[in-house]
């Protein structure tokens, strides 16, 4: 092996080095900053610990809209087999209705409340977002009554 | 009858398309062969525009016996959005799709860059993904496609896409998606041929240079777009559809440079190839990320299966068959020049291993929560994901940019570059200092951030002057002066508002105020207006400054009947350094709203930094038109560039 294809060598290997610790690191931070979708049956189910964000998909239960002190807001997240409920401070998207789709992004406080940081609704009346359907079909709920 | 025309003319184009590929492809040899892919190019670029033509019309004489038109138009329609509703749905999007790529094959054949030869071949494969999307089109997205009975009315435009500054940003993003088809078209023209050499790397350098000021434009015209039409206060999410623009972005910005080198001395061939496929490869995968309905959004429009398999089948073919010709070719090329690791290469290479890293960092974090989805694991990747990998790589990159323009090609000198920009690290120290004693909260990242930035900014006014000095500061030196210091305008507004914004969320009845970042906005209530399709809650807020009043905001949001949705119409008063911005919540009843009020500082700068960086492009391409056509060889100044 003469010397130049020795420095290629070398070369190609701290390449591969690089390229797998840069590969690792990256899946490591994915790690940490991936937000599961769980349904309010999954959280029934699994036990997740308060202070790690997810996002919670399904319909908002009638009735379950409480408007509280300043911009604060309650309601309660269904998947028709299970409930949870949302505490949220901020503006409402535009198509936010009681019994219509709705995404929660956020985390549970110590007494099982999701405390909202954001909250998707659908911008289009046809339209459900997908994670919740999936979730909807799971329960047995989807297209139920029409 | 305009329908069937536009369906006979894209057939004739499909067949145009079929002429130009075959005749480009196997009649490298021949003289005249050339001239019929030259011909079936320009006839093909006639006859989709005749197509387009035809649909604009279907739309604007809302002919809703076009499925098309009636799933997407609507009588009470403004004319712009009428006109602009062509492409706000998947079937006219993919013809403006195909419409773009057609002026860049005529332009291709018209000006014939880099000889007849290499520009033949590269007609041939544009010709190639010509019949691809046309038989997309035609397969499975026909625009014409006629309905029988007739809807006495149309469905509607997503009102969201009704907004003047939306209407140009399909046009312009897809300027910069298909412009990558030319660079594209060129590295597999130069493989088929055997001509990598600096002459093919002069004939792409201004279809790069095109593509990459359309995809800086459309990408802040989006992100501006989102900034003020979604009521956020944000101007980036990090959302899939915005990294599929971002990606080809990044590519085609390493392009840009590794193709300066290739051009200049030679160096890079092989990897400027690769990123030429690469850009182009991405451009398609975005296509089919925001296309196929992978990915919910507001630019999903298809949520056809067939048309997901589709355009994967093309992605793959164009992607695949690329990589295979450069894996096939590219090792008998011979290697290319040398150069001293002190030298313009370096840097230039330093930038393009820091972008490429960038670019993998945005590609995992958007196809990994798509590839998981296909085994049933539901995620979404968090904007501090990106943050954490995408901020340092490019701040690293903007600690190096300064020296580039500094060395010289093959062998420069660290020193002198080193002393020539003591004047810009006196103004990153300043500006370190500044953010630090001056604006509170103190942060010591913000204050690292305006170092940087000042960093960039003042190695551009340096360059100019020395340059000035040594009377070489051309219309090209001038281009890369401008866009780094864009890159650093746009920087400091991302700290700006990200560092110090102020936000306040308050309900507020008819009389009160809310005081947010030094202003006082007074609530007078809401109204109900009326415009040409749609109802609005319009709030009248009065802005005052140490009880002065100053201005008058009104934020609204708006119903759409026929679509059945709603928009939000943010109100923003900006002083050029800062914005007042103000959205409009719900209500809560009695006469009282909430309202969202934000103060984003320096805000304004993301947006003039972009146009600052597309008007160097514009620079650059100028030099290169000029070179063109005024004189045979580059001018002095462009040469040093």
């Amino acid at each position: 092996m003469n010397a130049k294809k020795r420095r290629r060598l070398y070369f190609a290997l701290a390449l591969l080095v690089a390229g797998a610790g840069g590969a690792g690191l990256v899946v490591y931070a994915l790690q940490d900053n991936v937000l599961y979708f769980y349904s309010p049956s999954d959280i029934a189910r699994k036990h997740i610990r308060p202070g790690v964000a997810f996002r919670v998909g399904g319909l908002v239960e009638k009735h379950s809209v409480q408007h509280e002190q300043g911009a604060a807001i309650g309601f309660v997240i269904t998947d028709g087999a299970s409930r949870i409920p949302v505490h949220y401070q901020g503006v409402l998207p535009a198509l936010f209705r009681e019994g219509q789709g709705v995404v929660a992004v956020g985390s549970l406080d110590d007494r099982g409340t999701f405390e909202a940081s954001e909250i998707l609704a659908k911008h289009d009346e046809r339209y459900m977002p997908p994670d919740v359907v999936a979730a909807l079909k799971r329960s047995g709920r989807w297209k139920e009554g029409q | 009858m305009t329908g069937e025309l536009g369906q006979l003319a894209l057939c004739l184009a499909l067949a145009l398309a079929v002429v130009q590929s075959a005749a480009g492809l196997l009649g490298l040899r021949s003289q005249p062969m050339a001239r019929v892919a030259a011909g079936a190019a320009t006839g093909g670029f006639t006859f989709v525009v005749l197509a387009f033509g035809a649909l604009v019309y279907g739309f604007v004489s809302s002919d809703f016996s076009i499925v098309d038109v009636a799933d997407n138009s609507h009588t009470l329609k403004p004319l712009l959005y009428k006109i602009t509703g062509v492409w706000g749905n998947h079937e006219g999007s993919m013809l403006l799709w195909v419409l773009v790529l057609s002026i860049y094959s005529a332009a291709i054949a018209l000006f014939q860059r880099g000889g007849e030869r290499l520009s033949t071949a590269a007609l041939g494969v544009q010709g190639l993904l010509a019949v691809a999307f046309l038989l997309f089109i035609l397969l499975t997205s026909n625009p014409f496609l006629r309905v029988d009975p007739m809807p006495f009315e149309g469905a509607g435009l997503n009102p969201l896409l009704q907004d003047p500054g939306l209407a140009f940003h399909p046009p312009t993003l897809y300027t910069g998606y298909v412009g990558l088809s030319a660079t594209f078209a060129y590295a597999a023209a130069a493989l088929i041929t055997g001509d990598v050499d600096r002459a093919w790397a002069r004939a792409s350098r201004p279809f790069v240079l095109i593509a990459w000021i359309a995809l800086t434009l459309g990408i802040a015209g989006g992100s501006w777009w989102a900034y003020y039409d979604l009521g956020w206060g944000g101007f980036w999410f990090w959302d899939p559809v915005e990294n599929a623009s971002l990606m080809p972005w990044l590519v085609a910005t390493a392009l840009l440079h590794s193709a300066l080198a290739t051009e200049r001395t030679g160096a890079f061939r092989t990897w400027t190839l690769l990123l030429s496929i690469m850009a182009f490869s991405l451009s398609l995968i975005g296509t089919f990320l925001v296309r196929s309905g992978v990915i919910v959004s507001v630019h999903a429009f298809a949520s056809d299966p067939e048309r997901g398999v589709f355009i994967l089948l093309i992605l793959s073919a164009a992607i695949l068959g690329a990589l295979a010709l450069f894996a096939w070719r590219a090792p008998k090329l011979e290697s290319g020049a040398s150069f001293a690791p002190a030298s313009r290469e370096t840097a230039l290479l330093i930038n393009n291993i820091l972008l490429v890293t960038a670019l993998a960092v945005v590609f995992i974090g958007t196809i990994y929560p798509i590839l998981l989805a296909a085994f049933g694991v539901r995620l979404s990747v968090g904007g501090p994901y990106f943050d954490t990998f995408f901020g340092p790589l490019f701040v690293a990159m903007m600690i190096v940019l300064p020296f580039g323009p500094r060395l010289a090609w093959r062998m420069g000198d660290l020193k002198t570059a080193a002393r020539q920009l003591l004047p810009a690290l006196v103004a990153a120290i300043v500006a370190a200092l500044i953010v630090l004693f001056a604006i509170s909260p103190r942060t010591l990242l913000g204050a690292g951030i305006f170092a940087v930035a000042a960093w960039v900014i003042g190695a551009s006014v340096v360059d100019a002057v020395l340059r000035m000095h040594a009377r070489t500061l051309g219309v090209a030196a001038m281009a890369a002066i401008m866009a780094h210091a864009g890159l650093g305008i746009t920087l400091m507004g991302i700290a700006g508002t990200t560092l110090w914004r102020a936000e306040s969320l308050q309900v507020l009845a008819p009389g009160e105020t809310m005081s947010i970042g030094g202003y006082s906005l007074r609530f007078e209530g809401v109204r109900t207006l009326f415009g040409p399709n749609y109802r609005a809650e319009h709030a009248d807020l009065d802005v005052l400054s140490h009880a002065r009043l100053i201005g008058h905001l009104a934020p609204e949001r708006r119903m759409y009947p026929v679509e059945g949705q709603e928009t939000v119409q943010t109100a923003i008063r900006s002083t050029g350094f800062e914005d007042l911005y103000v959205a409009l919540g719900d209500d809560r009843g009695q006469g009282r709203w909430t309202i969202r009020a934000y103060v984003n500082p320096l805000a304004p700068f993301i947006w003039f930094g972009a146009a600052v960086m597309a008007l160097g492009g514009a620079a650059a391409l100028a030099a290169r038109l000029r070179a063109r056509f005024w004189s045979q060889s580059p001018s002095p100044a462009m040469e040093r560039a």
